[in-house]
């Protein structure tokens, strides 16, 4: 290891690490110290009060009722956009599919483009009056549903939106493990009389394991911080006339913005942070134990 | 068939392997395949549709059963119409500036990072870029309010220099950029150079610059549609209407218009994501490539 080789490799990384302590580290240290203080910026004091907001977040009937919303909202997201995925991409990989980069890139435009723009057509979309949605359901003799002011269907709603923008992407990273698996493994099934079916079973899925926790991980981080589409939804903070859409980080926001409750505000990231790493492990532990269960069989 | 393929199998091993599996593995695309194809494209495109048919419309239109699904003549009243709500030339301007600033600054911090930790030796490389990894799988709302105290402190509330300046280098441009650089430039290559007496940063610009442009500018894309869909940060900074990025444009728009009719958001909404999707047409290939590319170490 020469010294001008080091020198240079140091100053090459040391963006990144000045950034994330300036604009990553700090505020996240600054975010835990900050939980135990009563700060309300128009009375410009900061209070030291312990646990408090802890214990306040603990016992906090919005924060809950944010907390099953967006575990709903992803439930309803995360089961279709996989199941989609990866059929889309099981088609795609399909060597005789004529047009297969069109349609690749066809399916990647929801992914392009302005969550803002998606939540209001969206949001015009599942009108309960005039919105094509109802409309639609109308024919098939469904009476208008109430998009907004229902719990379960306003998280139908948004997860629809969510899983609109992310269905083309996850397929083309399905695709690119699936093109991966060795080609031995589909020759000794099918050696073995194992149907397509079964091949997707039990070659494709074990295969797929680590694309899938992957997917699950970055899934859970990104659907644990949905904040675009309710707030456009609902065109205000507040995640509908009784919080039955609301999220944890619309819940953080309006904490910021409308009540301006900063250590509180803090509590409840790190709130959100303690629930996303107790559902990463979650995930992990479990996928792995699916996976391995499979290879079993 | 299979029989055929085992004996170019016996003579000819390797290419004609590959044939046969995928011939003995893949049927004929059924037509309820397409049919699932045409289904999703269709409903990947619709939204986009649909905008503009509300967008080109009146408002008794939209409201009439059953709705009109074909555009109508008023699109071009509006467009005046956002504009008198929003300043939305400088919207876009706003955003323009911070989605190229930020494309522009994380390919070049990245690729720089992304070099020393593909090819570069230096003390504790193993365990920061092990590090580098863990710091994507923090929820960005965790710092948000001490981040937002920081940006005040600095008096950038209402800056675009707020959205910016943290966003300048992110970890998973300093990952892909290694990988790509790790994947692309052969070792030997490097040491060829250097023995020629090459300096660091030269062999940077001669050597690996003009090897990654083609995933540099994919990165740069990636970076670019990111900021450009950025709407939390843009919420929490910037307060005034002149300084308020597309995304936060079209939220205003879509709060002031209750009550209004969404035909003048649609047209917003419309007007916002029409430079993306025409950028798409020239580059959509690329940013496919691109997420597969990505992938396949996930």
């Amino acid at each position: 290891m020469n010294r001008a080789e080091n020198w240079w490799s140091q100053l090459f990384i040391s963006p990144f690490f000045v950034m994330f302590i300036i604009f990553g580290f700090l505020p996240i240290a600054y975010s835990v110290y900050l939980a135990f203080f009563r700060w309300e910026p128009l009375d410009s004091s900061q209070t030291f009060i312990g646990l408090e907001n802890f214990r306040n977040l603990w016992h906090d009937p919005i924060f809950w009722q944010s907390t099953r919303n967006t575990f709903s909202i992803w439930f309803f997201s995360t089961i279709p956009q996989m199941a989609l995925a990866l059929g889309l991409a099981s088609i795609l990989r399909n060597p005789r599919l004529r047009f297969r980069l069109l349609w690749q890139t066809i399916f990647l435009v929801p992914n392009i483009t302005s969550v803002v723009a998606v939540a209001v057509v969206f949001g015009q979309l599942f009108g309960r009056d005039y919105g094509l949605i109802n409309y639609v359901l109308h024919i098939f003799g469904v009476a208008n549903i109430n998009w907004q002011e229902t719990t379960l269907a306003s998280h139908v709603a948004i997860a629809t939106m969510i899983t609109w923008r992310w269905v083309g992407y996850n397929s083309l990273i399905f695709l690119a493990s699936m093109n991966a698996i060795p080609n031995d493994l589909y020759e000794s099934a099918s050696l073995d009389g194992a149907s397509r079916m079964q091949q997707f079973r039990y070659v494709t899925l074990p295969q797929l394991r680590n694309t899938i926790t992957f997917m699950l991980i970055v899934g859970t981080i990104g659907g644990l911080q949905v904040f675009a589409e309710p707030a456009t939804f609902g065109g205000n903070l507040s995640g509908g006339s009784s919080g039955q859409f609301s999220t944890l980080t619309l819940y953080l926001f309006r904490n910021v913005q409308e009540y301006t409750a900063y250590g509180y505000a803090a509590a409840v990231g790190i709130g959100i942070t303690i629930i996303v790493l107790i559902i990463s492990a979650i995930n992990f532990a479990l996928t792995r134990r699916i996976a391995s269960e499979d290879t079993k069989k | 068939m299979s029989t055929a393929g085992l004996a170019i199998d016996s003579t000819a091993p390797v290419a004609p392997k590959v044939k046969k599996n995928k011939a003995s593995r893949h049927k004929k695309m059924s037509p309820l395949s397409y049919v699932f194809l045409v289904v999703i494209a269709f409903a990947s495109f619709f939204p986009f549709y649909w905008m503009f048919v509300v967008a080109s419309s009146t408002s008794d239109v939209i409201a009439q059963t059953p709705p009109s699904v074909v555009p109508g003549h008023n699109f071009w009243n509006e467009v005046k119409a956002v504009f008198e709500v929003v300043p939305f030339g400088r919207n876009m301007l706003n955003t323009l500036i911070v989605c190229l600033s930020v494309a522009a600054a994380q390919v070049f911090f990245s690729s720089i990072a992304g070099f020393a930790f593909a090819k570069l030796r230096f003390r504790g490389k193993k365990a920061l870029i092990l590090f580098i990894i863990g710091t994507m799988m923090l929820p960005s709302q965790l710092g948000l309010v001490p981040m937002f105290l920081l940006l005040s402190k600095l008096n950038w509330i209402d800056e675009l220099k707020a959205l910016i300046v943290p966003a300048l280098v992110t970890a998973f441009g300093v990952f892909w950029m290694r990988q790509v650089i790790d994947a692309q430039i052969p070792n030997e290559l490097l040491e060829a150079a250097s023995i020629d007496g090459a300096s660091i940063p030269r062999i940077y610009r001669s050597m690996i610059v003009p090897a990654i442009l083609p995933s540099a500018f994919v990165l740069g894309l990636f970076s670019f549609l990111a900021s450009w869909n950025d709407y939390l940060m843009p919420l929490l900074v910037l307060q005034s209407p002149d300084k308020f990025t597309l995304q936060v444009a079209i939220s205003q728009l879509n709060t002031k218009a209750y009550g209004m009719d969404y035909n003048i958001v649609m047209a917003g909404s419309f007007m916002a994501t029409a430079p993306l999707l025409i950028l798409f047409v020239f580059v959509g290939r690329r940013l496919v490539t691109g997420v597969m590319d990505g992938a396949v170490k996930g």
